[in-house]
Order: structure tokens, then sequence, then C-alpha cells
């Protein structure tokens, strides 16, 4: 499994981050031996049901661990963190924007490192800790001081990134509660927002970073 | 005025779902019983499919059905289809098949035996109006505009037009050849305009058409249930939806229920109903199934839209002095296979209003081709001719020893323009505030000194850039319920786009009731909750638009409150007022009414109070919500009657420094600053995240976003966020700042304007007009990429030729 960023700096004239995570990820669906699946993956989709019509894409039963809590949930072979998350474990503030590693709306920590969860096979991370934007923030719905100075920045604007955002900011404060402004902006550039609210997003960080 | 609320900063209700995930969007919806849809997409550029067999694929277990072009409705050329036998653009549906999962319908999909004639096609305007050039569609090439004597020819239709091999000749590589064009005005005499000129500008130009690209792809879902078709969108609209929905699925508007509370951007290509919505509600009423589409980042590149591109050629004379004597305008522009928007017309607009070019003649060609459907692109047409003409206007300022700030504000209008051949006029403009407040916060005068200034292969370039778009509308519906609750309720048939302008607008409401905002509560998001007709979320117009629906309906809700109040307490309506949740008589403080108490005896009246009876010039859509609002309380709905004269400029500045390696041709942007003209702030957190969300976008259309499609074959050689490159956080500044002349637009009630698309367009053309400073060479090209910078600065050629296109 490759980590989203090699370091907390993020090298922006490395292509190390994209061609090998998506090597491993298609190297991790061969692995788990399907044809069907990777038809599948080609395609863009991934199976939501229990029953397929697939001969080879078998589901087993698997455990993970998501905010905290042991999920046992039945995953294809071929089938991606993303749609476990979203389609089988309800959390769908985890968002899917290109299904390509590209945009970072999927973003969720995995043992404190952010990755895209799109182009993670749920399979290999039984053994990890796995966070998402629901599971950020406090056990009874207390915001995470991300999330609030995103409510007092107006950070979102159409919101579709900005689970994405929350959990890279959050990911950074764990691991520097005192960045600068460059230090987020590094720590955001696998976050695309179209709506270019990423003054905002910065803004917020550093804001919640003061208060965290 | 002091405003309570209006110009204040506050939460939107929609904000803190946004941030924990909580927040619907289409593919978070689950239903009984759902299942999925894929679609066959059309492989080549253009084709007729000769046969199609799908037996095979509705023989695999889990597969629900297949929906073909047969049974839905068909299109005249140059509409949109939903499904089609004739695809005319790479990657335009053909069939759908439903299945229990995803994969089921994509493998039920390769077993479908289709065989496709391929058809001749085109993918550059200019080759289509080559004689005996390819048309895109059987019909002809180009839509829009009247030539005389020719029959059938005119309005929306599509017609066969081609020009002169003369033309061509004429016109050699260098040159944009100017047949004759489907759509002219012309003001003055620019011919005898030119003849006096002291300064000629003469030059080619080309705009790549760029992806949308909203992060949320447009998906669906559908089901119908006692005979109502719902369907969950992802649209920048809300009301705006329902008709032409109702249409497409045609059923009464009465059977349309629309959901849309959340919407991952639109940025206009998701204004308006989109066929993808008709075709999983069809499959939906086939197989009787909730159907859910999701559709995939590369097939958004097939049919998600595209900023439509231009190719043209400007000729601009000027005095001595600076002064536009004269602009002679030709565009031609790249739709797809179908009507495209009117972007070489707005552009024109524009171009008369923000220059106000003495003399001006404009001529233009929508131009059809096999690339995806091109739609309206935050300021169409507007920022595409910014980012041509404003460096343009450097050049001239350069060449006549002219400040760059002031050969604009020279060139800028009044409040009392006169603009195009129908001498348009406009509700308000403080152009030249926003230059003078931009002017002071950029410190343009310091800034311009270090123009130039050299840091090893680093050099320093300062631009500025206008922009404007019509930004407002009129003449849409308010409705206002105050229930038994105590609380005002604003009924907003806006979409949410994003922008917060739903909820901006209907503080409009609480200010005329002097009702605290903890207190209003805003429906919004499903046609079930009664939402007014009211125009899209485009074009800039919903802070103008819906400040004056609601202002009218709170007008008339305070009319109704006193009235209601006198048929109560005794005394006339004059003697009441509202305030605080209440209806109280203004010198005998016995007499009072709370809003609880109002709505509880509005539903006991019945009538014109609790919305039984309502006005009979309400748009139907608002009609359709009275029957689902009657009852509910205290109910006022109204049509927007407030005069209104001319177009609503919202009018952007932005100030740009950069500092660009002459060795690699990559820059970075060291500052960035906007101020605009949008009339009375109406949200100030909202304005800055306009201005600042549309420098971000201005940024990507200067320098980064575009498509490219393979001419050989006419596939797409940009179907990933990777590939069409929109900014990321590392390609903008990290601090832009933002201002605004805050002066009233006195057409709107409460002085307010739109901004959301001159905010981009300033800010693309400042980039543009930063990097001609630092590199002293005008592209006439977007977007300019280092590979441009590096070979103009060495003296190479361009890999283009300079109206070349898919570049």
């Amino acid at each position: 499994m490759q980590k989203k960023f090699n370091s907390d700096r993020y090298d922006p004239l490395s292509t190390e981050r994209d061609s090998l995570s998506r090597r491993h990820f298609i190297k991790g669906v061969i692995a788990a031996g399907t044809v069907a699946g990777a038809a599948g993956l080609m395609t863009g989709c991934s199976d939501n049901s229990n029953n397929s019509a697939s001969s080879a894409s078998v589901e087993r039963l698997v455990t993970i661990n998501v905010n905290g809590r042991s999920r046992p949930v039945d995953v294809m072979p071929n089938e991606t963190l993303a749609h476990t998350l979203r389609n089988k474990l309800s959390l769908t503030g985890t968002k899917i924007g290109c299904d390509r590693g590209a945009c970072g709306a999927c973003t969720v920590m995995i043992d404190g490192v952010t990755q895209n969860s799109c182009s993670i096979l749920t399979h290999t991370v039984r053994k990890g800790n796995v966070v998402t934007v629901e599971g950020v923030g406090g056990v009874n719905g207390q915001l995470h001081p991300v999330q609030t100075a995103m409510i007092e920045e107006l950070a979102p604007q159409c919101g579709f990134c900005t689970p994405g955002q929350v959990v890279s900011g959050v990911a950074l404060l764990q691991r520097n509660p005192n960045p600068t402004r460059e230090e987020v902006r590094q720590a955001l550039a696998g976050n695309l927002c179209r709506c270019g609210a990423y003054n905002n997003y910065i803004n917020a960080i550093v804001n919640a970073a003061g208060s965290a | 005025m002091a405003y309570k609320l209006i110009g204040k900063d506050f939460t939107p209700q929609d904000v803190r779902p946004k941030v924990t995930g909580a927040g619907k969007y289409t593919e978070d919806f689950k239903v009984d019983g759902m299942v999925y849809m894929k679609m066959l997409l059309c492989p080549m550029p253009s084709a007729n499919v000769t046969s199609f067999d799908a037996t095979d694929a509705l023989d695999m277990p889990g597969v629900f059905g297949v929906l073909t072009a047969d049974e839905v409705p068909q299109v005249e050329e140059p509409g949109f289809p939903m499904l089609t036998n004739k695809p005319r653009q790479l990657g335009m549906p053909i069939a759908a098949i439903a299945a229990e999962t995803e994969s089921i319908a994509a493998e039920a999909l390769e077993k479908i035996k289709v065989t496709f004639d391929p058809q001749p096609f085109v993918l550059d305007p200019l080759e289509s109006l080559y004689p005996g050039g390819t048309n895109a569609l059987d019909g002809g090439n180009v839509t829009g505009g009247n030539i005389q004597g020719k029959e059938g020819v005119g309005g929306n239709k599509i017609h066969d037009f081609k020009w002169t091999a003369r033309d061509f000749a004429i016109a050699g590589d260098e040159k944009m050849p100017m047949g004759e064009a489907p759509v002219e005005w012309a003001v003055g005499d620019v011919e005898a305009a030119f003849a006096e000129a002291a300064l000629i500008i003469d030059e080619p130009f080309v705009t790549a058409s760029s992806s949308h690209a909203a992060l949320e792809p447009r998906s669906v879902l559908s089901y119908w249930e006692n005979g109502k078709c719902f369907i969950h969108g992802s649209s920048q609209s809300q009301s705006w939806m329902m008709p032409g929905l109702a249409r497409m699925m045609n059923i009464s508007l009465e059977d349309i229920v629309y959901v849309a509370e959340y919407c991952g951007g639109g940025f206009g290509s998701k204004a308006s109903p989109y066929p993808v919505q008709g075709m999983t509600a069809y499959m939906s009423k086939k197989i009787g199934r909730p159907v859910m589409l999701r559709v995939t980042r590369a097939e958004e590149y097939h049919f998600g839209g595209q900023r439509p591109g231009f190719q043209g050629q400007v000729k601009m004379g000027f005095d001595k002095q600076g002064k536009m004597t004269a602009c002679d305008l030709y565009i031609v522009q790249s739709g797809g296979p179908n009507r495209g928007s009117g972007d070489y017309s707005s552009a024109a607009g524009a171009v008369a209003l923000v220059y106000t070019p003495t003399n001006m003649r404009f001529r233009g060609a929508a131009v059809v081709t096999n690339k995806p459907w091109h739609v309206s692109q935050r300021g169409p047409g507007q920022n595409q001719i910014a980012c041509v003409i404003e460096p343009l206007l450097d050049k001239a300022a350069k060449e006549l020893g002219i400040d760059r700030i002031a050969i604009r504000n020279l060139n800028a209008p009044e409040a009392d323009v006169k603009f195009t051949n129908r001498n348009s006029t406009v509700t308000s403009m403080f152009l030249k505030d926003a230059f003078s407040l931009g002017a002071d916060l950029f410190k343009w005068e310091e800034k311009k000194k270090m123009s130039g200034q050299r840091n090893g292969s680093k050099v320093i370039g300062v631009g500025v850039g206008t922009a404007y778009h019509s930004a407002g509308s009129n003449g849409f519906d308010g409705l206002l319920s105050i229930r038994p609750d105590g609380k005002l309720y604003v009924h907003s048939g806006v979409g949410n786009l994003g922008t917060y302008s739903y909820a901006g607008t209907s503080r409009a409401a609480a200010e005329v009731l002097q009702c605290s905002w903890d207190n209003t509560v805003v429906l919004r998001g499903d046609s079930r909750q009664g939402l007014p007709w009211t125009l899209a979320q485009f074009g800039s117009n919903s802070s103008y638009t819906n400040t004056r629906t609601n202002f009218v309906a709170a007008t008339k809700m305070k009319k109704m409150l006193q009235r209601l109040a006198a048929q109560e307490l005794g005394d006339a309506p004059e003697d009441y007022d509202v305030a605080n949740e209440s209806v109280f008589h203004t010198s005998d403080e016995t007499k009072i009414m709370t809003f609880a108490e109002a709505a509880s005896k509005a539903i006991e009246l019945g009538g014109e109070w609790d919305g039984h009876e309502y006005p009979d010039d309400l748009n139907d859509v608002t009609k359709s919500a009275m029957k689902k609002v009657v009852g509910a309380g205290l109910v006022s709905a109204a049509k927007d009657k407030i005069p209104k004269e001319g177009s609503v400029p919202g009018m952007a500045t932005g100030y740009c420094m950069i500092e660009l390696d002459t060795e690699t041709g990559k820059f970075e942007i060291l500052e960035y600053h906007s101020v605009a003209d949008c009339g009375t702030v109406l949200h100030p957190k909202g304005l800055e995240q306009q201005l600042r969300g549309g420098a971000v976008m201005g940024i990507g259309e200067a320098v980064l976003d575009r498509v490219i499609y393979d001419p050989q074959n006419g596939l797409c050689a940009t179907v990933g966020l990777d590939q069409t490159k929109p900014p990321s956080i590392l390609d903008v500044p990290s601090n832009m700042e933002m201002s605004a002349v805050d002066k009233p637009d006195l057409s709107n009630p409460l002085g307010v304007k739109g901004i959301g698309e001159p905010a981009m367009g300033c800010a693309a053309a400042a980039l543009l007009c930063a990097i001609s400073d630092a590199t002293g060479i005008y592209f006439n090209r977007t977007p300019v990429d280092p590979d441009m910078i590096i070979n103009a600065l060495s003296g190479r050629p361009q890999s283009f030729k300079p109206l070349q296109v898919n570049t």
C-alpha cells in the first residue's frame, strides 16, 4: 500500500505517487484473482449487492476498523474502500469525484495517513484503522476544530470536495499541530476544489490549528 | 439604509452538513429495490447504428431491462437526444441496461451486439465552413442567425452554411477568413473610424473549449410512486427544472417530484434538465424499479458539457488618447452536435459595454461539430472575450504610452451607457469606482514599477483585468408562509450551487418583516416543500432576481399581517407594524399578534389568508407549489412586478502580479486582488467566496483548462481531471484579497446585483495581462501554457497555426 505522500512535503515533481499507487491498485485486483473484477474496474463500476453473476467474484466476510468500530462486511475481491464505505457501511460522507485517485473527494485516513479510498482495495485494509469524515469529530457528534473553523470561514461552496478537505486537514494537524499556510497548502494538494475555495480551506485549517 | 441582515455574515443551514459529510448528494440516496443503470455510448465521433441486438444481455441473470432510442422521445436536430441511433458525437448514449449491480450492467453492455456505420465527422468549425466541408449534423452545420434570401433559415434551427474558397485564400493561415456571417450587427461606421485611428490592432485569436469539470458527476436516481415521477438530480437549479422534466417525461407538473438539496458544482453545465435524467426515469418506468445512474468522470467529459471555444479576428482602432473608436469583431463559435449557447453574441455585447467603442461591428457564426455538447460555462462569452481583448488593450496602451488602468478607465462605461445595435442600457454602473478602489488596494503605481524586474531567470509581470456579466433578472415569484410555530418560512426555488444565494436572498424577506434569522426557515431542495417559480441558478442572477421576489412577497406579507391585525384587534392596518415575529399596534401595546397567532388565525379564516386564494399571474410552477402550502399558515405569494429597465451589470476587476521563469515558462502568482461592482453587498463572506473561487477558475481558463480531440479519429484525449487540469491548490496563491465598491443598484429594492461570473473573467484576463507584461508577448490564445511561453521567448515558432484548434 502506498502512502498518499511520501513525506509531509509533497513533491510536485515526483511522478511516483500516481503511477505507483495505480500500479499497486491494479496488481491488487489481479492478485485477488478475478477477471470480471478487472472488467468492472475498467468500466468504473463496483458491486453493491450480495450476489453477483460473476462466478469468480466471490465475496468474503472481512472485518475492518472504521471510525473506531469493528465493522464486519462482505466484500468483493475487487471492491474499493470508497465503495465499501459508501454502499455497505452507509458512510456516504466519503465522495467519489473521479474514482481514479485524481480528485481527493474520497480521502480517508488509514492509520493516520491520507489515502484516496477509491484507489484502495477494501481487503487490503483489514489490519488498518480507517477514519472517514464521519469519524473525525467527537463520539457525541461534536465537530472537530477543523470542521468548526470551516463553518466559521464559510469554507465549502458546493461541498462535494469538503469531506476530503476536512480529512486532509485533520490528518495534517495530527502530525503537525501548527502548520504554516504553505504547509497546509501542500497537505491539501491532493484535494481538488472546482469551486476554488482553496484560500478558505487554508484559512480554516490555520485557524483550527490555533484552537485544536 | 441600516439593515439588520443585508450585508451581514451568517451561517447558512447547509454548511454544517457539508463539513460533516451528512449532506446528501444524489448518489448518497438509497431506495428499496434500487437497481443500477449503465449506458452504451457511441465509441466514435459520428455513426449510424445499423443493428442492435440485446438478447444475450437480457438473458443474463440480474439484468432487468434494456432501454433503446425507440422507447424515449426523440428530438429534432440540433436537439440533444436522450438515446439515439444516429449518435453524432463520441460518447453519445445509444442504449442503457439496468441490472442488479453495476458490474452486471457493465457485463451485459458488452453482450449487446451492435454495429455502426461510421459517418464523416468534423472537429474544427473552420473546416466545416470550407466549401464542401463536413457538416456535423444531417441538417447542416450552423445554428442561429438569419441569412437573407435562404429558405428555412433562422431561429434556432440548423442550416447548411459555407464560406467561399476565396474567403479562405484571402485570409491565408495567419488571419481569420471572414466570409458572410449568419449573425451580424453594426453601430456607426467602423471602416471610417479605422481610417482616422491613431493606432490599429488587428489580431486573430483562439480560446479553447474547456470542461466544466464539476466535482460531482451528474448522477440520477429516479423512481415512480403512485403515478408520480421522483427524480433526484445534481442541478444548479430547483424550480427551473420542473417544466422541462415534466415535458421530458410527458407528464404534468403535479406529477414531478424533484429533489436536489445539494449539487456538487455545475458552473453552467447543470442549469437545466439534462437527458440522462429523463433516460433514468424512463428506465425506472419501464422496469418498475428505482434506478440509479452513477455517471463516471469519463462519461462526464462526454456529456457533461464544455465551454464553446472561439476562433476569431478582432480589429480595434484607437485615438491618441486611447479611446477605442472602432471595434470589428468576428467570432466563430465551436459547438457540439446540438444547439449551443449564445456565447459569441454575449461576447460582442460585453465588448460593446466594457470598452464602449464608438463604432462597432460584430459578425459571428455558431458552428456545430462532432465534439460533445457545448453549453454555457461561467461567464459564457464574456469571459472568453475578456481573455482576448484585455491583453490587446494592454498592447494598445503600451504603443500609445498610456497607463493600463487609465486606458480601461477612459473606455469604461458610465451609468447612461447605450451599447450594441439594440441601444441596451444598464441599471447601474460603478466600474470606474472599481478601478479606482482596485488601484489603491493593489497599490497599482508601486506594483507597476516592479514590472519587468529581473531576479536571475525570473521576471515580474503585473496585470489588470475586467469582466462583465448581465447579473440579474425579474418577473419571477416569491412565496412565504408564517406557520403556527411562529416562524417565517421562505420557500426558495433557487438551486444550491454552493453560492449560498438561496440563503442570502431569503434574508431579504426576513429583513422586510424584521424577523430574526434564527426564526427564519428556508425551505428548498425538494419540490414537495412547495417551491415557487424562479430562474435557474445561472447567469449570476440569483442574488438580484430573488432578493426582488422575496422582497415582493414579504412586502405583501407585511400588509397581510397589518390587515389581519386590524381586522382582529381593531383600528386601521396603517396603525400596525411588523417586527420581532409579531404584528403590533404602534400606539397601543395591548394590541399585538404574534406570528404564531397570526398563522393560526389565517388557517382558521382560510381563503386569501392561508393560500387557498392566490394571484392569477403566478407561474404554473408556483400555482402547483400553492397546493402543497395551502393551509400551512399565513401564506403570501406574489409575482415580482417591480420595474426594471436594462441589463443588470455585474462588473469585476482583477489585479495580479506574477513572477515568471523565462527558462521554464512557469510562473507563480505572487498576489491577486479583486474588486467588484455588485451593488450593495448582500453577504460579505459569500461575495468573498465568489470572487476567490472565480479567480481560481479564471486562472484555470487562462493557463490550464482545455479539452483536446485527436483530429484523425475524433477521440477525446482529455477524459480525466489530471488531463483537463482544473487548478489545484498549488496553482493559485494562498491568499487572495477581495473588495467591493458596495454602491446600490437602485433597480433592486435592496441594491443588490450578482457577481459570480465576472469574478472569473477578470482574473483570467488579469493573469494573461501579467504574462504578457512579463514576456512582452501577446499570445491571442487560451490557455497559455509554458511551452507557448518558452517558444515565444526563444523566438521559436509555436507548434500550431494562429487559428488552429485542439492544440
